[in-house]
């Protein structure tokens, strides 16, 4: 058996005449955990429900392990989704929620109590068979949810921002335990969500989305270390983005000043975007660092200092455990690992930091 | 200062409320009233409804208004409910433009209404009691979409889209989760629309032919030739059951609202 579940091959949809994907393509691994992240709009939730079977594409085909699913109604996949809205039977208890889609499959009653005592155990709401539905906090509710979908064995379930209606907290508690039941029922998962922090959290694989094309597809590690266009970079996390000039290999010229960096193969004087994270800039006395500014603003943040810094027409943001002196210049160094270089975008549809 | 505020205010509705139900208890109270005159109470009594029960031109449209009523409300409910449904999955501009369509019949006046389709039956069909039925079906289809399209527009759609991802088929699927879902705004469209057929005259006075009566034709004719107190009788059960049907209607969405 071929370790693709799920391949989508150049799939085109567009509502009211405004398209949404185009040939689109992607490939999911057997038990992997693919976290679809973008900003809403960005055809994420679209590609969801045409795996789904909720929308039917315009052009292309969805194969689930090698088979053509493209024409087959939902009921017919062995798909299940997580909405996100909880989308729990109101007139129905917890109980009878989980055990609609075996029932349906015609399981004898002992099989289905067994399953739904193993869905509530993983979901770790034991003892809830019987509460009412509309009685359950929202956390509690997604957890009947994603219960519901389980018991059906699924070999590939489908989250939709499952979480996005929970306050923080909870939401923090409900990644880790996703994280658990995914490792336990060995399901492949494919969430998608625009919430950055989460997806770095959960993901194996990251797929960063914009305007229906893939930006950036790696694990958590690279996507933000190494994000490669302005796009990614200003999705993932705060970051400083800047144009400059790549000199020759190992040195780029920022704000005209020449700083040594790790990246190669752009080739010499080639305008590149840069980006720099706010934690790896450091504040020190002025003249001693790379760049000179003057402080404009310094805010507690709990963890850290948030603290702006102008320079000529470009206001750096960095992030450091010790205040600075509000009004002062200062300079700014960054090492050259810290710094992330990337080609100019080739395409308007990577360009999106600027129209937003 | 509170108890002369609620003191004003009772006042107040009392007031309105006399305004507004005494002419109806006034009917009420003359249909016991043994005198045939209007002013004196010659003592309590039952001989006018034994009247109206023994009047078989009564009781043969009181037949057909109930008969009216109910199919009319039960075959607006069928081609209504899908309708809703299927503006609702309209796009915006043209779910507007529907529902601006719908709007226009509730607030035509009743007479042109009611001449513009005698004009159109008297082309296809014979005035009978089958064009009072289509009749009546145009102008209650309008109150069915109208009730039932808040509870689709409350509905959680993905409750649908979670049936089909469970393994139903799509009719099982709206049997068994949509229409549930739907039916309390679909019983109080059908009590909207039975009462108003119940209520209505205009319409129903130009597109029956001749010898169907419903009890609002019926009333309308005899007082032609002087009022009987049968009548009174009459109305006075017309309101008590069009209050029944339209609390009993109220009460079924309010509870399923809560």
């Amino acid at each position: 058996m071929s370790n693709i579940i799920l391949k989508m091959d150049s799939i085109s949809k567009s509502f009211d005449g405004k398209a949404i994907l185009s040939d689109f393509d992607l490939e999911i691994r057997r038990n992997e955990f693919v976290t679809l992240l973008g900003p809403s709009g960005c055809g994420k939730s679209t590609i969801l429900r045409i795996i789904g079977g909720f929308v039917r594409p315009d052009k292309g085909r969805v194969l689930f392990e090698g088979k053509d699913i493209t024409a087959l109604p939902p009921e017919k996949r062995n798909v299940n989704t997580v909405f996100q809205k909880y989308s729990l039977f109101p007139h129905m208890n917890v109980e009878e929620n989980i055990a609609f889609g075996l029932k349906l499959k015609k399981k004898s009653p002992e099989y289905i109590r067994d399953k739904v005592q193993y869905a509530l155990n993983l979901v770790n709401l034991e003892g809830y068979e019987k509460r009412d539905t509309l009685s359950l906090s929202g956390g509690q509710q997604q957890r009947v949810a994603i219960a519901r979908a389980i018991v059906n064995e699924p070999e590939l379930l489908l989250l939709d921002e499952p979480l996005g209606a929970l306050d923080l907290k909870l939401r923090h508690g409900m990644q880790r335990e996703l994280i658990k039941i995914k490792q336990e029922v060995g399901i492949t998962f494919l969430y998608v969500t625009h919430d950055q922090e989460e997806a770095l959290m959960m993901s194996d694989r990251i797929i960063v989305m914009n305007k229906g094309i893939i930006q950036q597809a790696g694990d958590s590690k690279s996507i933000y270390d190494e994000p490669q266009n302005a796009f990614v970079a200003d999705f993932i996390g705060e970051s400083n983005i800047i144009g400059a000039l790549m000199v020759k290999d190992l040195l780029v010229r920022i704000q005209g000043v020449d700083i040594p960096c790790v990246d190669t193969g752009f080739g010499e004087n080639v305008p590149v975007d840069v980006v720099i994270r706010p934690e790896d800039i450091e504040i020190v006395p002025e003249n001693m660092g790379y760049i000179n500014g003057r402080v404009m603003s310094v805010i507690f943040k709990g963890a850290y200092y948030e603290i702006k810094v102008q320079s000529e027409d470009f206001s750096w943001q960095v992030q450091s455990v010790n205040p600075a002196p509000v009004g002062e210049m200062v300079g700014m160094t960054v090492l050259p690992d810290n710094i992330q270089i990337m080609h100019k975008p080739a395409s308007e549809d990577e360009e999106v930091v600027k129209d937003e | 200062m509170k108890r002369f505020k609620d003191i004003i205010s009772g006042i107040y509705i009392g007031f309105i409320a006399v305004l507004l139900y005494a002419p109806i208890l006034v009917l009420i109270v003359e249909s016991f009233n043994s005198s045939r005159s209007r002013v004196t109470w010659g003592g309590f009594t039952l001989s006018w409804y034994v009247k109206l029960f023994n009047n078989n031109q009564i009781l043969e449209a009181f037949i057909t208004t109930v008969l009216l009523a109910f199919g009319s409300a039960a075959i607006a409910i069928l081609i209504g409910v899908p309708g809703a449904l299927g503006i609702h999955a309209m796009g915006r501009k043209r779910y507007k433009t529907m529902m601006a369509l719908t709007n226009i019949p509730m607030l035509n006046a009743d007479i042109v209404t009611g001449i513009a389709l005698m004009l159109w039956f008297v082309h296809f069909i014979p005035l009978s009691f089958g064009s009072v039925l289509l009749a009546h079906i145009s102008f209650n289809i309008p109150y069915v979409i109208l009730s039932v399209m808040p509870r689709i527009q409350q509905m959680n759609v993905s409750i649908y889209e979670a049936t089909r991802d469970l393994g139903a088929g799509p009719v099982y699927a709206f049997f068994h989760v949509l229409l549930p879902e739907l039916l309390p705004g679909i019983l109080s469209g059908f009590f909207m629309a039975f009462t108003l057929s119940m209520d209505d005259f205009v319409i129903t006075y130009f597109t029956k032919g001749a010898g169907v009566n419903t009890l609002s034709t019926m009333i309308y004719g005899q007082i032609k030739k002087g009022i009987k107190p049968e009548m009174y009788a009459l109305s006075t059960l017309i309101f008590v059951l069009v209050s029944l049907l339209l609390s009993i209607g109220t009460g079924i969405s309010a509870k399923k609202e809560h």
